[in-house]
């Protein structure tokens, strides 16, 4: 291992030089270590990189791996911190560029604009992602880490801490937009000395990653957020339930789990007080439903996971009958910042009843696809065309399908709406986690309405009949429209039974599978109607056969 | 001494005592809610959504088995419109899977054949899914047929909770959801099944069956053990 050459020893942060030192390097690389970056070598490139840095001489540079920087579109990528210069698509063999650009940097150069994609941003719950090594807790630490848990614990009270976050107008960001501070006074006021604190990282809607980039890149948020909560509603137990499909946000998390343990942030007497509170993980073994908070209960508790009627509320009787409070991911990297910031700045953003920002994966016929934050009331235009850089290939927007197979369809004519949760229910579709589906004239609605059916079938879990049973049929109704063999009567079936799953169904995967339907259906009936009367495909996905025609 | 609610079920005066369900009120009372899960006596799941009622001023149907009775609360068990959710449901329950009742064990003794009379299904409209499933006659007594299965999990319910031996579960998810005995292997060969046949008494259909029993004959007659169960539970304070 001697021999090793420093940069090619495995990618803690440091400084390339003979031995490590500790100042400041004077131009640093940041080489973007998560999933989607990871999955095209990205790891291979900070390996590299760093083996040419000290070829070519330079002792005084850093190359440091961070967490996602957002643009996922061009990864992997490579940002110099000091220019923000961005290098995208590089390739382990070839980082000369960057060696040079790392040569050029002065002590007097300044971060400039890097496009509206970044600069249109506001980032409240992704502010490290990108900057920070999500395995280093002093990297944490230098970026305002730990700060709020430190003041939380010292000068706060419990009270004062669930105020803080009432006042701030945060919401759940899982999708159906609760207050985060009426849910916290819930839990804290509910009866039983032993409660626990859930944080919910089972993303699994079609398209969205957004979760997943925060765990991979600043896992520490999360366990601060966490600690918060957990005083807040006098919690000394927390989980983590985590999809097991995440693996590199799972070793993350495990890393900061025994870092923040080993520096006193998690465990007994947290940062020097009296205050208790430690964290497991759970993995999901792949079902979707486990994202909703009863079933993830069964599923913590080593049951099956299927979700049971409620009320009783988690927040009154939740993990082993205790009163348990159940987090999104996103609502809880928010609350180290609200509470750095303070709330009144935090409910100065955002409009109406949606404050703060919220972030988006943008996927799907969209240039810039990647992670983005914005403030709640941005328009679908801006997010679409300003940060996404519109179509690709320059095609005509058709639509934006939002929060996932319960969520809907947004068409070209509400681009200027802005985006909250309020407006997004008026148009009939949902925030849901914040997948942003974009779509152009190439996508068939049907088609898009059977693919999300065909998800909550396959993921039903079977315990009530309408979504077991129903869902099922709905997708056979769907596929006869797309194969041209539906009648008049079976899309006026389809849309009955819509209606009676949707009232009936024992939870929101049931409750939200016919939204897709609905919100095509409102907004596309013309395709429907083409499919049905006129046995075409306008836009040309499905295969309606000649034959089928005559018939 | 439990506080005592009253409230309305279908504009009638009815009272309970706190920690009861709507279901078991209503029945006390001789309001029939239909239900396919629920069975006095083992816990409720709320699972075949038949006994949805609206309770005023929520805007979500509830569970009648899972609701607990509040003061005052208002609720609509019998309505044109719970009337043809409850059709449709079951209609559901028959197109899953394969009732054939003209060769069924259970013909003229199945609650779902009574409740699809009750409701006034006539017929099928909806798309039939006709799934190959398999039969189970491993067992030396009892025999289960998957095809008639609406899995309503009473069976599993009793063996864990009355017979305490926790042979059958579920296995898989959405439509392939199937109960098994003992994590999958053919009833026969199960070595907790004490053959007691609480599962078979339970069943709603013609799933669970007496083998030899021929066509129309399988009435379920030995059933009123479970609320005897419950009460005696109740005495000893288990």
């Amino acid at each position: 291992m001697s021999e090793m050459p420093a940069a090619a020893r495995p990618t803690r942060r440091r400084v390339i030089t003979e031995e490590i030192n500790d100042e400041a390097p004077r131009a640093s690389a940041y080489v973007c270590e998560a999933a989607s970056c990871m999955s095209a070598q990205a790891h291979d490139i900070t390996l590299r990189l760093g083996e040419r840095a000290a070829e070519a001489g330079l002792t005084d540079v850093m190359i440091k791996r961070v967490g996602c920087l957002g643009l996922c579109a061009a990864g992997p990528l490579v940002e110099i911190a000091e220019t923000g210069q961005l290098f995208g698509h590089v390739k382990p063999d070839e980082v000369e560029g960057i060696v040079k650009a790392l040569k050029k940097v002065k002590p007097t150069d300044t971060r400039q604009p890097q496009g509206p994609f970044f600069e249109k941003q506001l980032r409240v719950a992704t502010e490290n992602m990108g900057r920070i090594d999500p395995e280093d807790l002093d990297d944490y630490i230098e970026r305002g880490g730990y700060e709020a848990l430190k003041r939380v614990l010292s000068e706060m009270t419990s009270t004062t801490v669930r105020d803080e976050i009432t006042r701030s107008g945060l919401r759940g960001r899982g999708g159906a937009g609760f207050p985060t501070g009426l849910k916290w006074t819930t839990v804290a006021k509910a009866q039983g000395t032993q409660k626990y604190v859930i944080c919910n990282a089972d993303e699994g809607d079609p398209g969205a990653f957004m979760d997943r980039s925060v765990l991979e890149s600043d896992p520490f948020r999360i366990l601060e957020g966490m600690a918060i909560a957990a005083f807040a509603v006098h919690a000394t137990e927390g989980y983590i339930y985590c999809r097991a499909e995440y693996p590199l946000a799972v070793a993350r998390l495990r890393t900061a789990i025994r870092l923040a343990q080993r520096a006193g942030y998690l465990g007994a007497g947290i940062a020097e007080t009296s205050f208790n509170f430690d964290v497991q993980i759970r993995l999901g073994a792949g079902a979707f439903v486990c994202g909703e908070e009863t079933a993830l209960i069964a599923s913590v508790e080593g049951r099956r996971g299927t979700p049971r009627p409620r009320p009783p509320y988690p927040a009154v009787q939740g993990l082993w009958d205790c009163p348990t409070l159940i987090n999104n991911v996103e609502t809880l990297a928010s609350v180290p910042t609200i509470l750095r910031k303070g709330p009144e700045w935090y409910a100065g953003i955002g409009v109406g009843k949606s404050k703060g920002t919220k972030v988006f994966a943008l996927a799907g016929r969209i240039v810039n696809t990647g992670l983005v934050e914005v403030p709640m009331g941005m328009t679908l235009r801006e997010i679409v065309y300003d940060i996404g850089g519109g179509i690709v290939d320059g095609r005509p927007f058709k639509a934006v399908q939002t929060g996932g197979p319960s969520g809907g369809c947004i068409p070209a004519e509400f681009l200027d709406m802005s985006v909250s949760y309020e407006s997004l229910i008026e148009l009939g579709s949902f925030m849901g986690s914040g997948g942003l589906i974009v779509m152009d004239d190439t996508s068939c609605m049907v088609d898009v309405a059977k693919y999300f059916q065909d998800f909550c079938r396959d993921e039903s879990c079977g315990k009530c009949v309408p979504c077991r049973v129903g869902t099922t049929q709905l997708y056979m109704l769907l596929d006869l429209i797309t194969r041209g063999e539906a009648t008049m009567e079976d899309l006026a079936q389809l849309e009955r039974l819509a209606g009676i799953i949707q009232r009936t169904a024992l939870c929101g995967l049931g409750q939200g599978a016919p939204n897709p339907i609905f919100s095509t259906l409102r907004y596309f009936r013309d395709e429907y109607l083409a499919h049905i009367v006129d046995r075409v495909c306008p836009a040309g996905v499905c295969t309606i056969t000649p034959a089928e025609v005559m018939a | 001494m439990s506080t005592v609610f009253t409230f309305r079920i279908d504009g009638k005066d009815v009272a309970g005592s706190e920690g009861q369900t709507v279901m078991e009120v209503a029945e006390e009372n001789g309001i029939d809610i239909p239900a396919l899960c629920h069975l006095e006596g083992i816990h409720d799941r709320g699972a075949c959504r038949l006994c949805m009622v609206e309770i005023a001023g929520s805007p979500k149907l509830a569970a009648a088995c899972m609701t607990k009775i509040t003061e005052g609360m208002d609720v609509t068990a019998h309505s044109e419109l719970l009337l043809e959710y409850r059709r449709t449901v079951t209609e559901m329950m028959f197109v899953e899977r394969n009732h054939v009742c003209a060769v069924c064990v259970a013909n003229n003794h199945c609650e779902l054949q009574d409740t699809a009379e009750e409701l006034g299904l006539t017929h099928f409209d909806l798309p039939r899914i006709s799934p190959k499933v398999d039969i189970d006659a491993s067992h030396r007594l009892f025999a289960i047929d998957h095809n008639r299965c609406i899995l309503c999990l009473r069976c599993v319910r009793v063996c864990d909770e009355i017979e305490g031996a926790h042979t059958w579960d579920i296995m898989h998810r959405g439509l392939e959801t199937r109960v098994q005995t003992d994590m999958g292997i053919p009833w026969g060969e199960s070595t907790t099944c004490t053959s007691c046949g609480k599962c078979v008494q339970v069943c709603p259909t013609g799933a669970l069956f007496e083998k030899g029993r021929a066509v129309a004959r399988g009435s379920k007659t030995r059933r009123p053990f479970l609320p005897w169960m419950k009460v005696v539970a109740e005495e000893r304070g288990l």
